[in-house]
């Protein structure tokens, strides 16, 4: 994988070296990209190595949101007080995500642009339309037990892998983005894209645009918050399914709702309607459920990932649950 | 390219390419062999070193991007437990042995600056027990299995 390396000084520097040239990617924290690079599944002609550009603070908005860095280590987001008190739900996302080593190279940029851990994806010799468009998809059909059941197509049904991700798409975070054209801020909802039948074309960013900064507005119920990952294993793996939530409740009855998934989705997924169902009806476990199955109704399985709405529904009542005042040492009454 | 790293205290400079990762780096043209390749795809931490002081999986560092850092590996590691390894009947066939004691060096340290893991309950950092320590050492696989002994080692230097 011979390429040429750049270490940028400044942003400058760095944003025009990716909008001179195509074939040349930024490089983070690399333990996506230098993966990938040596699968030949990824193959830049140059890289701009970004990690020495001054992206890497955490700073207070005043109005109450948090700022931070597009450079800032997934360890450091994760153990960062604003963070912590504000957060907990992004704070336990990333701390759920890969390894300690991992966390410690990996930046917040690099978090939200990883790509699918689809076996086929990093097996050269399958069909795969997101490594080569238009050459068909061998995991419909193939062993898809990790593959999503919600915003899949007919040509791609990956799975989104990022923790970190979902947390962010539950706090309505904002992207900037900058390039020689500007900057510019993207809802995360509007990040990523459905593979509808493009599946490699997976974000809504040019390929000359840098990841600035990621925004966190003030999102009071966050304070309430949790995330919750069941994985093959207790540690260390994706997620077969992940649940972000925040939860509002006063006498009984849910206030405030705050949910996404991880795991299920092709991008991370918002859990709109279930948020729909949430809000004003009782915080207990029928009303939790109804909720997930508002939002489950639209899966699309496979006979290898059916079980992930089962699964899903039974995360999403157990994370919400948790979150009810006094709500946490109780046994579920469904 | 030519790169200056601190390697064990020393300044070292050398020709590397681009592509070449700070794990070849150091056992190829260093002849540091004590830093372990098992899975090279950031997966198993046999290759964990530290990078001023944090660690990191050195199989998917790219050389060239650690120029200017201070690198410890296990050649420059002189800790208590190496002796509470042997002790504790921490290995078997040692491959995975000096990633996991750089490893549960950086783990220390974070631990004492107030890090949170992802079974650490309402944010309150307490003392390191088993649960704590085999999710924050969940990174460094062992083959052999001998992780009791290891949970048992760490155990012993960190109380
Ligand atoms: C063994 C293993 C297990 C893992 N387990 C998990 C897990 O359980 N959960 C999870 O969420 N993740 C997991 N990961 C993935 C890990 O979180 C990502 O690899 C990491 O977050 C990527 O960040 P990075 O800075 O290293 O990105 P890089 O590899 O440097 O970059 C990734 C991509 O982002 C682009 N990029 C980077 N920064 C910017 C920027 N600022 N602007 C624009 N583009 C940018 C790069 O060009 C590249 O395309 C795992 C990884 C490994 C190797
Ligand atoms: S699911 Fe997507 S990533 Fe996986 S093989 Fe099909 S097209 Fe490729
Ligand atoms: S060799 Fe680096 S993590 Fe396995
Ligand atoms: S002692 Fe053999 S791999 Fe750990």
């Amino acid at each position: 994988m011979p390429f040429s390396y750049l270490s940028a000084p400044d942003v400058e520097t760095a944003l025009r070296a990716v909008a001179d040239d195509e074939d040349t990617k930024l490089l983070g924290g690399g333990t996506n990209l230098v993966d990938l690079m040596r699968e030949g599944i990824e193959r830049p002609a140059k890289v701009v190595d970004i990690t020495r550009l001054p992206l890497g603070e955490i700073k207070n908005l005043p109005d109450g949101g948090v700022r931070v860095g597009a450079l800032v280590r997934n360890s450091r987001l994760a153990a960062d007080h604003l963070v912590r008190t504000r957060y907990p739900v992004l704070t336990q996302a990333v701390l759920h995500g890969a390894s300690a080593q991992l966390r410690n190279m990996a930046t917040v940029g690099g978090n939200l642009l990883q790509r699918t851990r689809c076996l086929y994806f990093y097996d050269g010799a399958a069909a795969c339309g997101k490594r080569e468009p238009g050459s068909g998809c061998d995991a419909i059909g193939g062993f898809s037990r990790n593959s999503a059941i919600l915003g899949t197509s007919e040509h791609c049904i990956a799975a989104h892998p990022s923790d970190m991700a979902v947390a962010l798409a539950m706090l309505d975070a904002v992207v900037e983005v900058r390039s020689v054209r500007g900057t510019r801020r993207v809802p995360i909802a509007e990040l990523h894209r459905l593979p509808g039948d493009t599946p490699h074309v997976e974000t809504t960013l040019a390929t000359d645009e840098l990841i600035t900064a990621v925004e966190l507005p003030a999102v009071p119920v966050a304070a309430n918050s949790r995330y919750r990952k069941v994985r093959d294993r207790a540690s260390y793996a994706f997620a077969l399914v992940s649940v972000a939530a925040a939860l509002g409740v006063e006498d009984g009855t849910v206030t405030a709702a705050r949910l996404a998934l991880g795991g299920v989705g092709t991008k991370p997924w918002r859990a709109t309607e279930a948020e729909r169902v949430l809000l004003g009806e009782p915080a207990t476990d029928e009303g939790f459920l109804r909720a997930a199955d508002a939002e489950l109704a639209a899966a699309a399985t496979t006979p290898h990932n059916h079980f992930k709405v089962e699964l899903a529904r039974r995360t999403i009542v157990a994370t919400l649950r948790r979150l009810v005042p006094d709500g946490r040492d109780e046994e579920s009454t469904i | 390219m030519e790169i200056s790293l601190r390697i064990n205290g020393s300044a070292e400079t050398l020709e590397v390419q681009p592509q070449v990762s700070l794990l070849d780096a150091l056992r190829d043209q260093l002849g540091l062999t004590g830093t372990k390749k098992g899975c090279d795809q950031g997966a198993c931490g046999a290759c964990t070193v530290l990078s001023d002081g944090a660690r990191i999986t050195s199989c998917l560092a790219l050389a060239v991007q650690y120029e200017g850092h201070e690198i410890t590996t296990i050649e420059g590691v002189d800790h208590p437990l190496q002796e509470a390894l042997v002790r504790a009947d921490g290995l078997q066939c040692g491959y995975c042995t000096p990633g996991q004691i750089c490893s549960a060096i950086g783990m220390l340290a974070e631990h004492k600056e107030g890090m949170a893991s992802a079974v650490t309950e309402d944010d309150e950092v307490d003392e390191l027990d088993e649960e704590e320590i085999r999710e924050r050492m969940s990174g460094n696989l062992c083959r052999c299995g001998a992780y009791n002994g290891i949970v048992e080692a760490i155990k012993e230097v960190a109380g």
